[in-house]
């Protein structure tokens, strides 16, 4: 299935080449889990602070859980805030 | 003990300057900055008068830590009664005018009356007069700005001074300081120009002495600074994302105010982010973003400075806005940018120059004109109105235009000069305004996060996002994460974030610290600093005690239970997209709550216990 990928801020390095605007269209087998898409690019599982799927927050006890539908959004930021 | 132990108090009426000593009872139990410069508000004025009246009083105020090799230790606050919103206004600035005072030789500034003719204050040391400003009326904060560095031949004056949209009375005028920082909140610049008070220019060289415990002060400001500069947010993310990483992130989980809020997705969010100002442009090759930039003591240095594209269309034969400038912070980008539908970011950045330029409140701003847009769309407001301007959602034109109005007071500028709430209440459309006590809303949308309804809701100066930040626990996982769409818990979570900022705003020290540091790194700072034998905890509960002090001022100046509250369309229009798809904020869950563990009335008054238990 297809997931759209966003890597944000410090992270964005780690976006394949393909990626427009800090966002991939990726392939993933169904049963993708966030830390398995997370290892594939690269990105440190301790900077892989702010996991969103489709904007919800995914804890890091979740991030071995396959979690995806067809279209979905994985969107990734290392520890980050503002205001 | 941090504090010099003394205030400047200037009559403009009758043009006198005189030294006092702080009142230290009131320093012990208030900190300084935001709290000491509210109890002496609160305890000099009646709140009901006229903000704009010679009766109400403005005080610059730095804190005990202001000044100091602590880090960020630069910050100082303008407290006042808000034009803006009837209530309490304490707007929080950092650069380098807070640390000039305290060098200088005093922890405020008090400024009472009103000059008869324009004036500005000098300050050298002990030397303080206020001098003619003529010259100076009419002229932007930039270019008084020069003139005073030209008239007193010190490039290191440093200056903080109100543009021509405070002479003109637009309601969230601000007081900037070395041309790009701002007390930019709640109208504090317009009360200060109202008193025909220019500007305050100020070299301070005494140092800061008098340190508590010189020794144990060093080695707390080394070690909290450790602890910064090892934090990935505060260490990493803040110094080179600047705060408006937070673009991408608050659009993803659906909480991004959007067209006058009637949405809480915007499409265009990645062209106005902190991404977008790293992407080198076609025309020159260079990005937006210049450099970060630093205010004094700070080892984060999130600030912005950057360049508009030299083709775009808003700085043609306008050399003025070619060079370096303060650039887009996320609350700037996202009211100038989601809020009117525009993903211009040369446009918003050339309107947060002219927001800075002439001294408003790019927030408060931008929020009025998406509320204008809003009414255009349905009518309410046309052509004629606006003098010609097609107000219309997405407009960069009608942006920057409407900038450029506002700053100078002229044509339709002077209806958006008043502000959302007046301006829809003008054309007969009070419910499009997005105010909370008539101030514009900050960058989260509460339907997406709910703890943000309630502070918002119950924010002392009208809706404000630095009041208590829960944005850092609901979304970003500071310190601990907790889910944005439920209320549980977050009453408690809200008073938690409202004392411990109100005392850390009373120190001297930037609230940005707090993504890494708790009251545990910040208390033996100023313990080691000041007398008092400051914990955390009782740091804790001088926040409380400002808060429930500001409460009291704003009872006083006539606000009521019915203050707290929000926006017809966050309660009742239902967000259409994202994760919060389908919700309305739940304010009536957490409201009744709140006030219990606050130790108020069902009607929001403290009760005479929390008063007692307090000493207020």
């Amino acid at each position: 299935m297809q997931l759209k990928l966003k890597l944000y801020a410090t992270l964005a390095e780690f976006l394949p080449p393909t990626a427009v605007s800090n966002v991939a269209d990726i392939e993933v087998a169904d049963d993708a889990t966030p830390f398995q898409i997370i290892d594939r690019y690269h990105v440190p599982r301790t900077r892989a602070h702010l996991v969103l799927h489709n904007g919800n927050y995914v804890p890091p006890t979740e991030r071995d859980n396959p979690i995806f539908r067809d279209g979905d959004s994985l969107a990734i930021w290392p520890p980050v805030a503002g205001g | 003990m941090g504090w010099t132990q003394k205030v400047l108090r200037v009559n403009l009426t009758t043009g006198s300057v005189a030294t006092e000593p702080l009142n230290m009872d009131w320093a012990l139990k208030y900190i300084g900055q935001r709290g000491l410069a509210t109890k002496y508000l609160f305890e000099e004025i009646d709140p009901k008068i006229d903000a704009l009246s010679p009766a109400n009083k403005l005080i610059m105020a730095t804190g005990p830590l202001t000044g100091t090799m602590a880090a960020t230790g630069g910050r100082y606050s303008v407290i006042t009664k808000s034009p803006l919103t009837g209530a309490i206004a304490c707007s929080n600035s950092g650069g380098f005018i807070g640390n000039e005072i305290k060098n200088a030789g005093f922890d405020m500034l008090i400024f009472e009356g009103k000059a008869p003719k324009p004036v500005y204050l000098y300050l050298e040391n002990d030397k303080a007069e206020l001098l003619p400003a003529d010259h100076l009326w009419g002229k932007s904060v930039w270019e008084a700005d020069r003139l005073l560095h030209n008239d007193h031949q010190d490039p290191l004056l440093r200056i903080a001074c109100v543009g021509r949209a405070a002479e003109q009375g637009c309601l969230y005028a601000g007081v900037v300081n070395d041309l790009h920082r701002a007390a930019g909140r709640s109208g504090v610049g317009t009360v200060m120009a109202s008193k025909n008070l220019k500007a305050v220019a100020v070299r301070g060289t005494k140092g800061v002495g008098n340190i508590r415990d010189p020794k144990q002060f060093m080695l707390a400001t080394q070690t909290a600074k450790k602890v910064l500069a090892q934090n990935p947010v505060t260490g990493e993310g803040l110094p080179k994302m600047g705060t408006q990483v937070l673009m991408n992130v608050i659009n993803e989980v659906g909480a991004m105010p959007t067209r006058n809020m009637r949405e809480v997705q915007f499409e265009g969010a990645n062209r106005i982010s902190a991404e977008a100002m790293h992407v080198p442009r076609e025309s020159d090759g260079k990005p937006n973003l210049t450099t970060n930039a630093a205010c004094f003591a700070c080892t984060i240095a999130c600030g912005r400075i950057s360049t508009i594209d030299p083709k775009h269309y808003t700085i043609v034969n306008k050399p003025q806005y070619m060079g370096a400038n303060g650039g887009l912070e996320y609350e700037a980008a996202w009211a100038l940018g989601s809020d009117t539908g525009v993903d211009d970011l040369d446009a918003l950045t050339y309107a947060n120059f002219i927001c800075n330029e002439d001294g408003y409140d790019p927030i408060s701003f931008g929020s009025t004109v998406a509320a204008a847009m809003e009414l255009f769309e349905i009518g309410a407001l046309t052509k004629e109105h606006t003098g010609g301007i097609e107000m219309r959602f997405g407009s960069a034109e009608a942006l920057t235009k409407a900038a450029e109005l506002v700053a100078k007071g002229e044509g339709f500028g002077r209806d958006l000069g008043l502000g959302s709430k007046r301006l829809c209440e003008k054309y007969g459309h009070p419910d499009l305004s997005m105010t909370v006590k008539g101030q514009e809303f900050p960058a989260y949308d509460p339907r997406g996060i709910q703890g943000m309804g309630l502070t918002y809701a119950t924010s002392n100066r009208g809706a404000c996002h630095l009041r208590s930040y829960t944005v850092s626990s609901e979304i970003l996982g500071v310190p601990v994460k907790t889910d944005p769409l439920t209320t549980d818990g977050k009453p408690e979570l809200v008073k938690a974030f409202q004392d411990a900022t109100a005392a850390v705003d009373s120190t001297g020290l930037c609230v940005f610290t707090t993504f890494a540091w708790t009251l545990e790194d910040i208390a033996p700072q100023i313990d080691a600093a000041c007398a008092g034998d400051w914990s955390p905890d009782k740091m804790l509960e001088a926040g409380e005690r400002i808060w429930n002090l500001e409460r009291q001022f704003n009872l006083k100046a006539g606000l009521t239970k019915a203050d707290d509250t929000l926006p017809k369309r966050l309660l009742k229009e239902a967000a259409k997209t994202g994760p919060a798809k389908g919700k309305v904020s739940e304010l009536h869950k957490m409201l009744p709550h709140y006030y219990e563990i606050r130790g108020w009335t069902p009607d929001g008054v403290p009760t005479t216990d929390t008063l007692h238990r307090l000493a207020i």
